[in-house]
């Protein structure tokens, strides 16, 4: 890793440049100079703006009950945060519902695009003709947005009209019962997303010494041994990396459910964002919807540190 | 650079894995492509065709009603105004990306100045903070400027993500540093060593940095879905949700749809692939 590096070269002289240099614009003077200032300003703008201003603001408003068509917009305290834990309270049932779906969806999809693209990388990761030619292929779904994603498979997936019907003889309701719906969901992600993760575990896979190989070869050393003793551990800071990656992507999940199943049955596949996102921005309830986004995103946070702490932990 | 020889197992055994190896390649290249080659041929099929009970991979009778409905003029869902809306947007979005993150980035990865760690760490640490946080507040304060329901909305915010700063600061951090050393002897301001020296020597950086923006960007979904009302004022992703609606069941205007909001980004892909695949790879090896 490189921060450390790059902070130890930056602290000192470049070159032994005599004591004219300090007064060239833009070397480290100890007197201040505007100019890192004005190349970080554009940037700050919009960071402020954007994500430092809302990360504060947000908690602001899921402090009131705050109707974005009302004029006002009362103090309330914790009050939106006690309704998300008080059975029986309007946001309760469907807030919970909504991050069951959600956790369901991570659940599920969260394994499959570990492994799957794991294998691939791996099949990916030996000599043959045209071996980037089928990267980019199972790559290529990625680069099309969800929207895209989404109406294609709708209609793949249509009951009636749709080709999976029809290949697989069958005619399943994919998008308007369970458990179709989850697979449906979790097939079309695992479609559009796996050549995402092939690709991270592919440069992974590069990066381990062949000749780690070829001295466990030399002892002896079967292809599951190799994987499990060289290939895992090599891996490890990508896995990390792959795991924790696809647990947020997974727990945003709106796009698929929006325009696929429409959260049907029921609310069954209404994912959290696809909740905190009609509550917000539909009902105008954006009091709720924060306190909502605040208790989502500590979730996600929550699962990251985890991650973190115990993979990182399995190295010891 | 040491090559994985792969053993020597017998002849015969070596050709069967190859056949085995490819099969398997093959197939799965099937399954991914199928999907984007029947939303091509959809789209030019008339509706009747789209619906047959046996599917027709090739059209019999090829037809651009399709494209014909959803491009005509008066249309409630001008889908070729959609396409100009996404082209200004994705490209303006990377533009401003592109400035702002190499200025910053620049600055954390050559200069010393007060403030800048804390800098780093706050820009860092928002990496891990999940978007939908931002989704409320950001709706208001995009009010606040009178931007909804115009591109500035989906142009400028997105424009703050901290990846592109922490990107370019790698890849700059592993430039050499001679080059700018002998121009500040030379009298060199920052300015001039930024746009002359350390621009130029990361066009790779850069090339793969416009392309991951403006892919985003271009299929951005969530966001636009709810801070663009009016049908003129829509992107490509968001009418793709209405087109759905609209014409129910008449798939070869949504698949028409569909392969019009695809055939930018498969074209950057095709073109652009090398830079769009070692992005995402490093961005797994930062990790």
């Amino acid at each position: 890793m490189e921060p450390q590096s790059a902070a130890r070269t930056g602290a000192q002289p470049p070159l032994p440049l005599g004591p004219a240099a300090g007064d060239v614009k833009g070397v480290p003077t100890k007197g201040f100079s505007p100019t890192p200032y004005l190349f970080m300003a554009p940037y700050l703008a919009l960071f402020f703006t954007f994500v430092l201003i809302p990360a504060v603001y947000g908690l602001w408003i899921s402090l009131h009950n705050w109707d974005y068509l009302l004029p006002g917009k009362p103090f309330v305290g914790l009050q939106n945060y006690v309704n998300l834990f008080t059975p029986g309270s309007t946001t309760f049932g469907p807030f919970w519902s909504s991050m069951k779906a959600t956790g369901l969806f991570t659940l599920f999809s969260v394994p499959l695009l570990v492994v799957v693209p794991l294998l691939i990388a791996l099949l990916l990761n030996q000599q043959f003709p045209g071996r980037n030619f089928f990267r980019a292929v199972y790559f290529a779904p990625y680069v099309l947005g969800v929207a895209v994603v989404g109406v294609l498979w709708r209609f793949l997936l249509d009951p009636n009209q749709g080709l999976i019907n029809y290949y697989l003889g069958t005619s399943i309701p994919w998008i308007t019962a369970l458990p179709w719906g989850w697979i449906a969901l979790v097939g079309v992600t695992v479609w559009w997303t796996l050549g995402f993760n092939a690709v991270i575990y592919l440069a992974g896979l590069q990066d381990i010494n062949a000749e780690l190989y070829e001295a466990a070869k030399v002892d002896g050393a079967n292809g599951w041994q190799r994987f499990l003793n060289i290939t895992l551990p090599g891996l490890r800071p990508v896995l990390i990396f792959v795991i924790t990656t696809t647990v947020l992507a997974s727990a945003n999940v709106f796009g698929q459910a929006y325009l696929i199943t429409q959260g049907a049955p029921g609310q069954e596949t209404r994912t959290a964002i696809m909740y905190i996102a009609e509550t917000g921005l539909r009902q105008f309830n954006m009091g709720a919807a924060s306190a909502m986004s605040y208790i989502l995103a500590l979730f996600l946070m929550l699962i990251s540190v985890f991650n973190f702490v115990v993979l990182r932990e399995r190295e010891d | 650079m040491a090559q994985a020889t792969a053993g020597v197992p017998g002849r015969r055994r070596l050709v069967g894995r190859r056949i085995l190896l490819y099969a398997v390649l093959v197939l799965l290249t099937l399954l991914f492509v199928a999907p984007l080659l029947w939303m091509f041929s959809t789209s030019f099929k008339t509706n009747a065709e789209a619906i047959r009970d046996v599917p027709t991979w090739i059209p019999e009778e090829p037809s651009t009603e399709g494209y014909s409905r959803l491009l005509q003029p008066g249309s409630s869902e001008p889908v070729l105004r959609w396409f100009i809306n996404s082209m200004v947007a994705a490209l303006a979005h990377t533009a401003l990306v592109l400035v702002t993150a190499s200025m910053a980035a620049y600055a954390l990865a050559r200069m010393e100045f007060r403030g800048k760690k804390i800098m780093f760490a706050l820009v860092i640490s928002t990496l891990f903070i999940p978007p939908i946080s931002f989704f409320v507040p950001n709706y208001l304060i995009v009010d606040s400027f009178g931007w909804l329901d115009t591109l500035l909305a989906v142009i400028v915010p997105g424009a703050a993500g901290a990846f592109g700063v922490f990107f370019l600061r790698q890849f700059f951090s592993s430039l050499p540093r001679e080059l700018e050393e002998a121009a500040l002897l030379d009298g060199a301001n920052r300015l001039q060593i930024f746009t002359k020296i350390i621009l130029p020597l990361s066009k790779p950086a850069l090339a793969t940095l416009a392309v991951l923006s403006f892919l985003a960007n271009w299929n951005d979904f969530l966001w636009p879905v709810y801070v663009l009302f009016n049908s003129p004022n829509y992107t490509l992703p968001p009418g793709l949700a209405i087109l759905q609606g609209a014409y129910a069941a008449d798939y070869a205007v949504i698949m028409a749809g569909g392969v019009i909001a695809s055939i930018p980004v498969l074209v950057i892909f095709m073109f652009a692939q090398r830079y769009i695949i070692e992005g995402v790879a490093r961005s797994g090896l930062k990790g």
